[in-house]
C-alpha cells in the first residue's frame, strides 16, 4: 500500500465512497453527493465454496496476486502472445500445407465431437464438405459416409487450424497461411465465402458447392500470385488499423476486408490474369464483409499456440464450439479441453427468423475474443451492439468489464474512444473463476436445420462451468508440479 | 389454493432489495398470491423448500441463479414466468450506474476512495471487506451473518492499518453530515457519537438534532463489538478518531451492556479521554453502573448529558409536559375495560425494542421478548402478558424485507394483537431516514384505525402510544409523519424512551385499578 491515510482523514477528507451489494445505499449516496462507484458485485466464483477456497490458496500472500509459479508462467505466456507477429505469407492446399491432413480427415470447429452428436449446421456442413471433395454425391450418400466411421473428424485446433461457425476444412480447401514471425509458429484458415447460403453455416446446395470450387480454382490461385508479389502481409498493423475504423475483429469486418482489399488490388491487376477474373476477385472481396475474418482467426490462432503449454501458466488459449459443446483449453493445461453444453446466442435475428431458430453457438471465431479483439474490443465497434440491443455505452462496458478477467492490455490494438488504451488482452481462467465475469463472445447466429445458414447475429455468455473446471485442473497440476520438483529435488 | 411454480434466470446476480422489489410488484397481479424471487443459495432453497416448493424445481440453482418460486393461478404464473426480464428491469438503466466490475476495477476508478459500503450476503462480506482494508479503504459493513473469528481479524487487521471497521450489521453512520445506510438528516454540529446500533445511533443524532444541536459524526461499530470476544476493538477506534478530530467536542458511546473486561478497557479509554464523554450503556445493572463516570440507560439521557457537556445554552430535547401526560392518562385509565392492562410492543428497530424493556425494568415489571433483556424471559409460541417483539430479528427477515423498509409483517401483527383482550396498550415505533420506506407512519396508519376499531366494536379502549425516529429534514418529514401517527388515533412521542415510559405508566395505573378492585 502506497500510502497509509488514518481513520481521522475520513472526516477531513471528501468521503469518496465503494459501493458492494446494496445499490439504494449507492443511490442515496449520490443523492446526498458523495462520489460513489458502485460495483457490479456477484459472489465470487459463482458462488462455489470449494472452488473459492482452491483459488485462495493459488494466491501469494499479498492475496492480490497469484503465487509466484503462477505468475512467473503467465508473464512468459503474456509475452508470447503480445509480442506475436501474424504476417499473412499466402495460400495453400490443406492438404499439403495442414499439419496432419489427409483426404479421409475432415476438421471442424470447437472441442473434439462425433458425427451422432453434431448439431444440424455442423451435419450440413460435414456433407456439404464431402460432396464438395466429390466423396459423395447427394446429401443422403454424404451422411452415409460421415456416420460409417471410414472418415476421421478432428478439430481444427488439433492441427494448427481455425474455422468459423462449422469451420469445416476438407483436404482440397484453400486455406490462408499465416505465420507468427516472432515464435515461427503458422495456422490455417480457410476463405471466407460470403453470407448467405454458405457451407459453415451448413447450407451444402449447388450453389454452395460451385462457389467452393470457383474459390479454389480461380479466387485462392489469383489471391495467391497477388500475396507473393506484395511479399508477406502484417497482420497486426492490418488489425490495428481496422480497429481504428469501426471493426473490432470478429462480427464486424468491415474495414480490414477494405484495408485488404486496398493492400492486394495494385498487386491483383498487375496479374497477367483476365480483368473479368481478376473482376471477379475483387466483387467477391467487396460483397463480402467478412472476408476479413478468416484472417482475423489465424492471427489470433498463431499468437496463442505461442503462448500455449506453459506449465503453470493459467492464460486460456482457446475458447470453441461445435454447436454441441462449449470448450476451452489452458496453457497450463495443456491440450486437454474443458467442455460443457453450448450455448444459445442472445442476439437480434434476420427477418422471419427467431430464436427458436437458433442452433447453440458455434464456431472457431471465439478465437478473436481469446486473442484480445473481437468482444474484447467491442469498444472500437459501437455500430454492432445493435446486435444486442445495446447503445455505444455498452460496448464500453463490453471492453471494460473484460479488463477485469485479463493479463495484459494490447500493445498494438488500440481503442480510440478510450484514450486509445490497448484492448484487454490475454484471459486468466482464474480470475474469470474467482470473478464469475465471463468473456464477451460476439457471434453469428446458424439455423439449427442443415441447409438454411445464418438467422442472426449477437452476444454470447460462456459457460462458467469450464472456467470453474479449467481453474480445478490448473491446480491439481501445480500441486503436482510441486511434487515432482520435490521427488527430483 | 393454487399451484406453485419456478422460474430460473441462470447466471445473473441482483441484490435482496431488488428483488423483494420485484417480488413486490410481481405479487401485486390479478391471480398471484404469493411470490419469492432469490438467488439459488442453499439456504434460500430451503426457505422455498418450506414455503412448499418442489425440490425437484430447486435442485438446479446455484447461487448465481435467480429462482422466482409463485404461488397462484396456473395461467397467471405461466404469463409472469414466460416474461421474466420484463419483471426484472432496473428503474435506471443498470448499466449507467453500475460503473465497476470488481473493487479493484473501482479502485483503478477512484483511487482516491475511502470507505467502502458493504452489503453482500454475509458468507462473502468477510473476505470484501478484507480487500478494501487491504487497499487502505474504511469499512462500512452493513453484512450480517459474519462469523466473531471473521469480524476479530477484520478489526485486527483495521487496527494495524489505522483504519476502522464499522459493523458487521452495521446500519448507520454519519461521516461529516452525510448518512450512510439507514441514517437521518441531521445537520452538523459537536457531537461525535459511536454506537454499536443503528437504530440507537439514529435515535441519538435525530434528538441531537431536534434539541437544536448537531453531530460531527457517528460511527457504528456493530452489535458484538463491546463484547469480550471482539473487545470494542472499533469503539476504541472511533473514541480515538473522534478524540483527534477538531469539529468534535463531545464523545457519546451508545450501546448494550459491554462485556466484563470490555467495559473496563473502554471506561479506561473514556476516562483518558482529553474532550468530555458520555455514555450509555442500555440494559445495564444499575449496581454494575461505574459512579465515576456519566453513563445512563436510556438514550434519551445520553443526549441529555452530551447537550449539558458542549455548554453554553444547553439545548434541550423535546417532550411533553409531565403534568400533560398525567392527565393524560387519567382520562384514558377510565376508558378500558377491567382485565385490559398489557402492553404489546412491536419494533421495527432492535435498541427500541431492547430500551423500551429497560423502562421496565426500572420499575420491575416483567416482559416477554424475542430479543429478551437479561432478566426478562424469552417469548413462546404465543402472546401473554406484556411482549416486546424486535420485528427485525432473523425469525422475521429470513427471506423477507426488513420491517424500516417493508411493514406488512408489523400491520397484521398489530391487528392480531388488539384482539387479545387483555392488551391495553400497543407501543409502537416509526424510523424515518434514507433507505427506510417513503412512507413508515402511513404504511402503518390503516393497521392502526383497524386495531382501536376491532378493539372499540368489543367495547375496549386501546391506547396505541408510537415514537418517530426522525427529524424536519428526512425526506418523509417528520410533522407530516407524527400528523399521520394522531390523524389514525395514535399518541406521538418524539423518543422511544418517553414512549415506553407513557405506556409503563399507563399499565402500571391499570394495575392499581386492578389491585383496587381486587381489595
Amino acid at each position: 500500500m502506497s500510502e497509509r491515510k488514518p481513520t481521522t482523514a475520513l472526516f477531513s477528507d471528501p468521503l469518496r465512497v465503494v459501493n458492494l451489494g446494496l445499490s439504494s445505499f449507492a443511490e442515496t449516496l449520490r443523492a446526498s453527493r458523495v462520489p460513489v462507484i458502485d460495483v457490479d458485485w456477484r459472489p465470487p466464483a459463482g458462488g462455489d465454496a470449494a472452488l473459492i477456497r482452491i483459488i485462495d490458496n493459488l494466491k501469494s500472500d499479498d492475496e492480490h496476486a497469484w503465487s509466484a509459479t503462477i505468475t512467473a508462467a503467465n508473464e512468459k505466456a503474456i509475452e508470447h502472445l503480445l509480442s506475436a507477429e501474424p504476417h499473412l505469407i499466402g495460400i495453400g492446399i490443406a492438404r499439403d500445407v495442414v499439419p496432419g491432413m489427409t483426404d479421409r480427415t475432415l476438421l471442424h470447429a470447437g472441442p473434439p465431437i462425433t458425427w451422432d452428436a453434431m448439431c444440424g449446421p455442423m451435419r450440413g456442413a460435414v456433407m456439404g464438405g464431402l460432396i464438395y471433395e466429390r466423396a459423395a454425391s447427394t446429401p443422403d450418400s454424404a451422411a452415409q459416409l460421415a456416420a460409417s466411421g471410414d472418415i476421421t473428424f478432428d478439430p481444427c485446433h488439433h492441427h494448427q487450424s481455425v474455422g468459423p461457425m462449422a469451420g469445416v476444412m476438407t483436404a482440397s480447401m484453400p486455406v490462408w497461411i499465416i505465420e507468427n514471425v516472432t515464435a515461427g509458429n503458422r495456422a490455417y484458415c480457410t476463405l471466407n465465402e460470403g453470407l448467405g447460403q454458405v457451407l459453415r453455416y451448413g447450407a451444402f446446395g449447388d450453389e454452395v458447392i460451385s462457389r467452393l470450387n470457383w474459390m479454389q480454382n480461380e479466387l485462392a490461385p489469383i489471391l495467391s500470385q497477388a500475396i507473393e508479389k506484395h511479399g508477406p502481409i502484417d497482420m497486426r498493423s492490418l488489425l490495428a488499423q481496422a480497429l481504428q475504423m469501426g471493426d473490432e475483429g470478429h462480427n464486424r469486418n468491415r474495414a480490414g476486408t477494405s484495408l485488404l482489399i486496398r493492400e492486394l488490388a495494385p498487386f491483383l491487376v498487375r496479374l497477367s490474369e483476365p480483368s473479368e477474373s481478376i473482376a471477379r476477385v475483387l466483387e467477391f472481396l467487396h460483397s463480402n464483409d467478412h472476408f476479413f475474418l478468416n484472417l482475423t482467426m489465424p492471427a489470433g490462432k498463431c499468437a496463442l499456440d505461442a503462448a500455449a503449454d506453459i506449465p503453470g501458466s493459467s492464460l486460456v488459449t482457446v475458447m470453441a464450439r461445435n454447436g454441441t459443446q462449449f470448450g476451452i483449453r489452458v496453457s497450463g493445461t495443456g491440450d486437454r479441453w474443458f467442455t460443457a453444453p453450448a450455448p444459445i446466442v442472445d442476439g437480434l435475428y434476420l427477418p422471419g427468423f427467431s430464436a427458436q431458430d437458433a442452433a447453440p453457438d458455434i464456431g472457431d471465431s471465439a478465437i478473436t475474443e481469446t486473442a484480445g479483439y473481437g468482444g474484447f474490443a467491442m469498444a472500437a465497434a459501437p455500430a454492432i451492439v445493435q446486435f444486442v440491443g445495446g447503445t455505444p455505452q455498452l460496448a464500453l462496458d463490453t471492453t471494460h468489464r473484460m479488463r477485469s478477467i485479463t493479463m495484459a492490455e494490447s500493445r498494438s490494438y488500440q481503442i480510440p474512444a478510450m484514450g486509445f488504451r490497448g484492448t484487454p488482452t490475454g484471459i486468466d481462467v482464474l480470475r474469470v473463476a474467482e470473478t464469475g465475469i465471463l468473456p464477451a463472445i460476439n457471434t453469428g447466429i446458424a439455423h439449427k436445420e442443415p441447409g438454411i445458414g445464418m438467422v442472426g447475429a449477437g452476444l454470447v455468455t460462456p459457460p462458467f462451468s469450464v472456467f470453474a473446471d479449467a481453474a480445478r485442473a490448473l491446480a491439481e497440476s501445480l500441486g503436482k508440479q510441486e511434487k515432482d520438483q520435490m521427488a527430483a529435488s | 389454493m393454487g399451484t406453485r411454480s419456478v422460474g430460473m434466470v441462470e447466471n445473473r446476480y441482483f441484490d435482496s432489495v431488488f428483488l423483494m422489489a420485484a417480488a413486490r410488484r410481481i405479487s401485486e397481479q390479478p391471480g398471484i398470491e404469493n411470490v419469492a424471487a432469490v438467488m439459488g443459495s442453499d439456504a434460500n432453497k430451503k426457505v422455498l423448500e418450506k414455503m412448499g416448493f418442489d425440490p425437484a424445481a430447486l435442485a438446479e440453482g446455484t447461487p448465481t441463479d435467480l429462482l422466482i418460486a409463485i404461488e397462484g393461478e396456473k395461467n397467471a404464473i405461466e404469463g409472469i414466468l414466460s416474461n421474466v426480464d420484463d419483471w426484472l428491469k432496473r428503474p435506471e438503466s443498470r448499466l449507467g450506474n453500475k460503473t465497476a466490475f470488481s473493487l479493484e476495477d473501482a479502485m483503478t476508478q477512484q483511487a482516491e476512495s475511502n470507505l467502502a459500503v458493504i452489503s453482500v450476503p454475509g458468507e462473502y462480506a468477510a473476505q470484501e471487506a478484507r480487500d478494501a482494508l487491504e487497499r487502505g479503504l474504511n469499512v462500512f459493513l452493513f453484512s450480517d451473518h459474519v462469523s466473531v473469528e471473521d469480524e476479530l481479524k477484520l478489526k485486527q487487521e483495521a487496527r494495524e492499518r489505522d483504519l476502522i471497521v464499522m459493523g458487521p450489521d452495521c446500519g448507520t453512520a454519519l461521516i461529516a453530515g452525510t448518512g450512510i445506510g439507514f441514517a437521518n438528516v441531521v445537520r452538523q454540529g459537536p457531537v461525535g457519537v459511536v454506537a454499536s446500533s443503528g437504530t440507537g445511533l439514529q435515535e441519538f443524532t435525530s434528538l441531537v438534532h431536534r434539541a437544536g444541536s448537531g453531530i460531527s459524526h457517528g460511527l457504528g461499530t456493530g452489535g458484538r463489538d463491546l463484547t469480550d470476544a471482539i473487545g470494542g476493538l472499533s469503539t476504541l477506534s472511533a473514541i480515538s478518531a473522534l478524540e483527534k478530530d477538531p469539529n468534535t467536542t463531545v464523545i457519546a458511546v451508545i450501546s448494550k451492556p459491554p462485556g466484563r473486561e470490555t467495559l473496563d478497557r473502554v471506561l479506561e479509554r473514556l476516562h483518558r479521554c482529553t474532550k468530555p464523554v458520555t455514555a450509555c450503556f442500555l440494559g445495564m445493572d444499575e449496581e454494575a453502573m461505574p459512579t465515576d463516570l456519566q453513563v445512563h440507560t436510556t438514550i434519551d439521557d445520553a443526549v441529555k448529558a452530551a447537550l449539558r457537556l458542549c455548554g453554553g445554552d444547553a439545548p434541550s430535547i423535546p417532550g411533553a409536559a409531565p403534568e400533560g401526560l398525567k392527565a393524560l392518562i387519567a382520562e384514558q385509565v377510565s376508558l378500558f375495560a377491567s382485565d385490559q392492562c398489557f402492553i404489546r410492543g412491536l419494533f421495527a428497530g432492535g435498541t427500541f425494542c431492547y430500551q423500551a424493556q429497560q423502562v421496565m425494568k426500572l420499575s420491575d415489571v416483567m416482559v416477554a421478548s424475542n430479543a429478551p433483556l437479561p432478566g426478562m424471559a424469552r417469548l413462546g409460541s404465543e402472546s401473554a402478558g406484556n411482549v416486546f417483539i424486535d420485528m427485525g430479528a432473523d425469525e422475521f427477515t429470513v427471506g423477507m424485507p426488513h420491517p424500516m423498509i417493508d411493514a406488512t409483517q408489523r400491520r397484521k401483527r398489530i391487528v392480531e394483537e388488539a384482539q387479545d383482550p387483555t392488551v391495553a396498550v400497543l407501543l409502537l415505533d416509526v424510523v424515518l431516514g434514507y433507505n427506510a420506506s417513503a412512507d413508515p407512519a402511513g404504511d402503518l396508519a390503516e393497521a392502526i384505525k383497524e386495531a382501536r376499531e376491532l378493539a372499540a366494536t368489543s367495547g375496549r379502549q386501546l391506547a396505541v402510544v408510537a415514537s418517530v425516529c426522525g427529524t424536519d429534514q428526512d425526506p418523509q418529514g417528520l410533522d407530516v409523519q407524527e400528523q399521520t401517527l394522531r390523524d389514525a388515533g395514535a399518541i406521538v412521542f418524539p423518543s422511544n424512551a418517553q414512549a415506553s415510559r407513557f405506556a409503563l405508566a399507563l399499565h402500571l395505573k391499570l394495575l392499581e385499578r386492578g389491585i383496587d378492585v381486587d381489595s
